[in-house]
């Protein structure tokens, strides 16, 4: 491992692990500010730093750091019958499954270092003067190792493992086994009975997620996820290939998650708050980041295997290249560092959209009941993930046999759903924009008494608002 | 046969309306375009609220009130404005000489039904112009927990020396004892516009606003 690899992956791991983080931080400022944006409310924002004499409130952002300072201030409670290890161990065992579970999530296309110049030539079509490309890289292919220079290629992921998918079904199946031990490990019925659910429902909901995604590994003809997006990258994305397995594994991830609709582990009107109710301080707080780490690493998996993962519509590993089947219209040749740039804020910035969804149906469904949770997770999502793996199938064998004749008809269907992406995508974004800038109307009502006196005394806000 | 003296009533129809129950089909049953429609509500609401919200344009909370959209009122920052005959806590008011108006003539005292008002009447001392003309009180102490706003002392005060337009209700303490107002307290009160001058002036012969009428010989 030269010096070069090691700085490499020490940065990786940083950028991986505080975006986590930070995410997770935020999601809990997102949970409670977005819900209060779809239930007309203000939401916190009385957290307050003083700085010379200004009042800085960040949109509430500040509770965020309010609560992790006030669970370190926090009494860290043991119950006294509780199992002291195991009590302990709990909250480890739930925050750090996730954070493994992240190590395998690729963030971005492999980086050839002889082409990875940070100041790129632009002026001179990034050609030295012999012609060649010198921070460009072909599209296909990857770049050889130089032992003599000691150049490697650098995977964009913290642990390029072989066996990828299947690590982590490992890892998150783990998850169970802190909510179990932490509800068993309590010495409190509510928290057992927590418990009990939390491994009943992910134990249940495992095999749809594993299920889900069988589909999708036989359309992309591997289990490593840095392949399945260079598949979804050159072909369709996972979403167009397997729709019925990304709603499946959508499902499936907020129940493993243990988030509305699927909170029934720790229901608050039911079970206090189940597994962790006997948890204060830190612990708590470990158990709390964990759910929302949660959200992220699933949210990863997401945009990895159905979203595309790094990859925009259009954009390959050498640049912008807008072809329908075998006519191009457009070609631009894109810098390989700049490309890196685009296929890792894109990554990212896919995570915080999924992220926002999920806190959207987060405060928009109610949560199912027990019996309903289980006949959903057996009764319907299992057997339809296991007919999604039939029909994947033949499905799959018949287009290998037409190949010949459909070849190119897939191809160009493939291009069509890349252009559907980008399509819809440029509308949402300008739509979104036109529609933030209008004008905005209000049916005034100055007939009612108070709405008289109110408009006579210079409106009802006196003092300016502060969000 | 004769008939009873009360005949049965044949029973009466049913006074209830069938209801629709939300068919089973397969729309239904598969949950999904309900949660579809529901999650579409749940983002419409955002992107409209973050909107108003980013560009500080809220609706306000009585003007607008039949809008969707954000109207809290962020309390104590922003408050919504009382009527003009609101009746809060009250102030003692004062003359042009910032002299206190009230005579201690007990009227106040007398007409309150809750009994909150406690007057300690005095003389003016030796050599004052108004020795022996009018008294005034040592103390004047309202409990204003105990007081049910009325306003009949305001009603009662034959000076206008009382009044209930401050526009403030009785801040919430902490001990009993700081709701007993004292007589220094009621007079730092100033009405809404902070005056602390009555609003009732007196129309003085002469003067532009003088109705022609006076109390002794005026023809009713």
């Amino acid at each position: 491992m030269t010096a070069m690899q090691i700085v490499w992956a020490f940065l990786k791991i940083l950028l991986m692990v505080m975006f986590v983080l930070n995410l997770a931080a935020m999601l809990t400022w997102a949970d409670r500010r977005q819900s209060s944006m779809i239930q007309d409310r203000i939401g916190p924002n009385r957290a307050v730093i003083k700085i010379f004499g200004k009042e800085i409130r960040v949109a509430g952002l500040l509770h965020t750091a309010a609560d992790g300072l006030k669970f370190f201030t926090k009494e860290d409670f043991t119950p006294p019958k509780a199992d002291k290890l195991l009590f302990m161990l709990a909250p480890i065992m739930a925050l750090g499954m996730v954070f493994t579970l992240v190590a395998t999530i690729p963030f971005g296309d492999t980086i050839c270092p002889k082409a990875f110049h940070l100041f790129p030539d632009f002026w001179n079509q990034h050609k030295n003067s012999a012609g060649d490309y010198v921070d460009w890289v072909p599209r296909y292919g990857t770049c050889s190792a130089d032992v003599k220079t000691g150049s490697y290629p650098i995977d964009l992921v913290i642990a390029p493992l072989g066996v990828g998918i299947l690590f982590v079904f490992a890892m998150s199946g783990q998850g169970i086994i802190g909510a179990a031990i932490a509800g068993w490990s309590s010495d409190n019925k509510f928290s057992l009975m927590g418990g009990l659910r939390a491994a009943s429902q992910m134990v249940s909901y495992e095999v749809t997620l594993g299920m889900s995604l069988i589909g999708a590994m036989m359309v992309y003809g591997t289990v490593r996820l840095d392949d399945m997006v260079r598949w979804q990258e050159n072909h369709a994305w996972g979403i167009f290939v397997q729709p019925l397995a990304f709603f499946l594994f959508f499902t499936a991830a907020v129940a493993e998650n243990k988030r509305i609709p699927f909170d029934l582990p720790e229901a608050e009107s039911e079970l206090v708050s189940g597994y962790f109710t006997e948890y204060a301080g830190m612990k708590f707080g470990m158990f709390y980041f964990a759910e929302y780490a949660e959200v992220v690493t699933g949210s990863m998996l997401l945009v990895t295997i159905f979203l595309g993962g790094w990859a925009l519509p259009f954009f390959h590993r050498d640049g912008l290249t807008v072809a329908i089947g075998s006519s191009t219209l457009l070609s631009v040749p894109i810098g390989h560092v700049w490309m890196t740039l685009i296929d890792v804020v894109a990554f990212f910035g896919k995570v915080l959209v999924v992220c926002w969804v999920q806190v959207v149906v987060r405060w928009s469904l109610p949560r199912f009941r027990y019996d309903q949770l289980m006949k959903l997770g057996w009764k319907v999502l299992l057997p339809a993930s296991l007919a999604n793996i039939l029909v994947t199938g033949v499905v799959w064998l018949a287009l290998d046999k037409a190949q010949p004749v459909a070849g190119e008809a897939l191809k160009v269907a493939a291009d069509l759903t890349q252009a559907l992406v980008a399509v819809v995508a440029t509308y949402i974004v300008v739509r979104g924009a036109i529609g933030f800038f209008a004008t905005i109307k209000h049916r005034r009502d100055l007939v009612g008494s108070s709405a008289g006196f109110s408009t006579r005394s210079g409106g009802t806000k006196t003092s300016p608002m502060q969000a | 046969m004769a008939t009873a003296a009360f005949p049965k009533k044949p029973p009466a129809a049913l006074n209830a309306k069938p209801v629709d129950y939300a068919a089973r089909n397969a729309e239904v049953r598969s949950y999904l375009p309900e949660i579809f429609r529901g999650v579409g509500v749940s983002m419409r609401h955002f992107f409209e609220n973050t909107r108003e919200m980013v560009r500080g344009k809220r609706p306000d909370p009585v003007l607008d009130r039949y809008d969707d959209g954000i109207t809290t009122i962020s309390y104590p920052e922003q408050k919504r404005p009382y009527p003009e005959r609101f009746r809060g806590v009250h102030r003692l008011t004062t003359r042009e000489d910032a002299s206190m108006r009230c005579v201690a003539c007990l009227c106040c005292s007398t007409a309150c039904p809750a009994q909150c008002i406690f007057i300690q009447a005095g003389e003016y001392p030796e050599g004052d112009k108004r020795r022996g003309y009018e008294r005034y009180p040592v103390k004047f102490v309202i409990d204003e927990l105990r007081c049910i706003f009325c306003g009949y002392c305001v009603e009662a005060c034959p000076c206008d020396a009382i009044r209930m337009d401050t526009g403030m209700h009785a801040a919430p303490y902490d001990s009993r004892d700081q709701f007993i107002y004292d007589r220094d307290l009621l007079l730092s009160f100033g009405g809404r516009d902070g005056s602390h001058h009555t609003q009732n002036p007196r129309h003085e012969k002469g003067e532009p606003s003088y109705p022609g009428v006076t109390r002794e010989h005026g023809e009713h």
